[in-house]
């Protein structure tokens, strides 16, 4: 297997683009990150998208052509990845994978998702897609309502209470307010989260990451082709893996452990040849508040149940033992869906590198990117490391 | 969603009759059927008609709902546990919101559960309600 190395990395803002299209979108983002990597466009052998929800909410799929198209890449090999929010995390594993094989030197691995085309509503019908249509959809339950089960059973196994789970919202606001490209850079309190609407009980409008646009993009090498364009700034994919659970979580023995990212995490830690006390930065996927101190759990940072305390007590500040969501999470910078994951990674390549800005955690040589599909249905752990 | 009839006829067996399978080397229940045991690997699988009765074990208050569900909002959705141990997701009717606890009885009742699309194609099946114990 072959080394792959982060060349460049590229995303836009997240938010409402109203006068931008999915392509658009994603074009924006690619041409920064090729930018970024110093390579031309006509360098790149391969195109691969993450993407969740085009063929629902814009009537369009058929994205690796579309996307090549744009960006004027005719010949190009190329697919569109989609397992649902994991979709960006997905993708980035495939591209991993198609430069490591050795087949291909130069890849582009980006995640887009265009959500604000449709109304509320209709987005809500295309998340709970990540779930069974047959016999979940037609309850009429939401990817929120969902969540709230995890919720429910979280507080009552673990005896934590509301307000520490919701603090980790507070938490990404903090950090959201110094990244440009957030969508909701400024702090809330968490008194506002607790007196926000019910979505799905006990889950808070505050406590739900948004219905965002964006895309994210990153170059990927081989690590010889990568030494022949630059020296600096160099970040190696040291470990990557994907893993899946029960597609419904109703059916599974225990909703409070998302079995999927305990597997993902030991396949990408054993890659790696690093222990969960090694990662110096972290990017969890915490599309409700609950899901943070879950993953950091399921991930082996902190015991079971005792995620929400390890969060107020202020371990996953810039300055404590694991930084975690320093650009905001997805709370805060924002969730469009299948581009998500790819805005993790972009965000520890930063961190990697020492471009975090105010932000910037001190000396991080190892980052870990998490990305969810469903309620833990499909997981992708990516883990990368500085290299001198 | 795109609208279809085929899409919700061939499940009507399973739904409107809470049709499962059992697997007969494990004994492990599926709802709904399905061919191979997730527990063992056995292809050995029975169809097997499951209680219309079990207990309540979580649950949530929908407040936001698709296009389809939203005039029904706010409701309850929860997972029952039937007496064959299989857990089943649906609706939780006929009981007020501020009553719902988990632990209660229920059985299950047949209802409309929404209407696809603009040619309203209408699909049934099972939610459950309080049990209404006999005097
Ligand atoms: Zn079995």
């Amino acid at each position: 297997m072959g080394r792959v190395v982060v060349l460049g990395v590229g995303l836009t803002k997240v938010g409402e683009h109203w006068n931008k299209s999915i392509r658009d979108l994603f074009v924006e983002a690619a041409l920064r990150a090729v930018e970024d990597a110093g390579i031309e466009l006509s360098d790149i052998e391969a195109v691969i998208v993450g993407n969740m929800s085009s063929g629902y909410l814009q009537g369009q799929e058929h994205l690796g052509a579309l996307m090549s198209t744009w960006l004027g890449l005719r010949g190009v090999a190329t697919a569109k990845v989609e397992s649902a929010c994991a979709s960006g995390g997905v993708a980035f594993h495939q591209a991993f994978l198609a430069v490591a094989s050795g087949i291909y030197d130069c890849v582009l691995v980006g995640g887009v998702e265009k959500m604000t085309d449709a109304v509320t509503e209709d987005v809500i019908s295309a998340l709970i897609m990540a779930d069974d249509q047959e016999y979940v959809a037609s309850t009429g339950i939401t990817f929120a309502g969902l969540n709230a089960l995890v919720y429910r059973e979280y507080m009552r196994k673990y005896g934590v209470k509301q307000e520490e789970i919701a603090y980790f919202a507070v938490h990404d606001h903090k950090y959201a307010r110094d990244n440009p490209y957030a969508q909701y850079p400024f702090e809330v309190s968490l008194e506002q989260v607790l007196a926000s609407p019910l979505v799905a009980d006990p889950i808070r409008l505050l406590e739900s990451s948004p219905i965002s646009d964006g895309a994210a993009a990153v170059v990927l090498c081989s690590l010889e082709k990568a030494k022949s364009i630059k020296s600096e700034g160099l970040v190696e994919v040291v470990g990557s893996a994907v893993a899946t659970d029960i597609l419904s979580p109703h059916e599974r023995e225990d909703l409070t452990t998302l079995y999927a990212t305990h597997v993902a995490a030991e396949r990408a830690y054993k890659m790696a040849k690093v222990e969960p006390k090694d990662i110096n930065v972290v990017e969890v996927h915490d599309a409700y508040t609950v899901l943070g101190p879950i993953h950091l759990e399921d991930l082996g940072f902190v015991k079971k149940g005792d995620g929400a305390k390890f969060v107020v007590e202020g371990n996953i500040e810039k300055d404590g033992k694991l930084p975690t969501n320093t650009f905001g999470g997805l709370k805060a910078r924002g969730h469009p869906v299948g581009a998500t994951g790819i805005y993790q990674i972009v965000e520890v390549v930063w961190q990697l590198r020492g471009e975090a800005g105010k932000n910037q955690v001190s000396d991080a040589e190892i980052g870990l990117a998490q990305s969810v599909g469903g309620v833990g249905s499909s997981v992708a752990v990516n883990i990368f490391r500085r290299l001198r | 969603m795109i609208p279809s009839v085929p899409r919700v006829w061939r499940e009507i067996r399973y739904r409107y009759r809470l049709i499962g399978c059992k697997c007969t080397d494990c004994g492990a229940v599926y709802f709904p059927p399905r061919p191979l045991c997730i527990k063992c690997g056995s292809r050995k699988m029975k169809e097997l008609k499951l209680s219309e009765d079990g207990v309540l074990i979580n649950y949530t208050i929908i407040h936001y709902a698709s296009r389809e569900f939203k005039y029904q909002t706010p409701f309850i959705v929860g997972v029952v546990k039937l007496r064959e141990g299989v857990k089943v997701l649906a609706q939780i009717v006929d009981v007020d919101l501020s009553e719902i606890k988990e632990g209660i009885e229920v059985e299950a009742v047949f209802r409309k559960l929404r209407e696809q699309g603009e040619q309203g194609i209408i699909e049934y099946g099972l939610k459950f309600r309080p049990k209404i114990k006999p005097k």
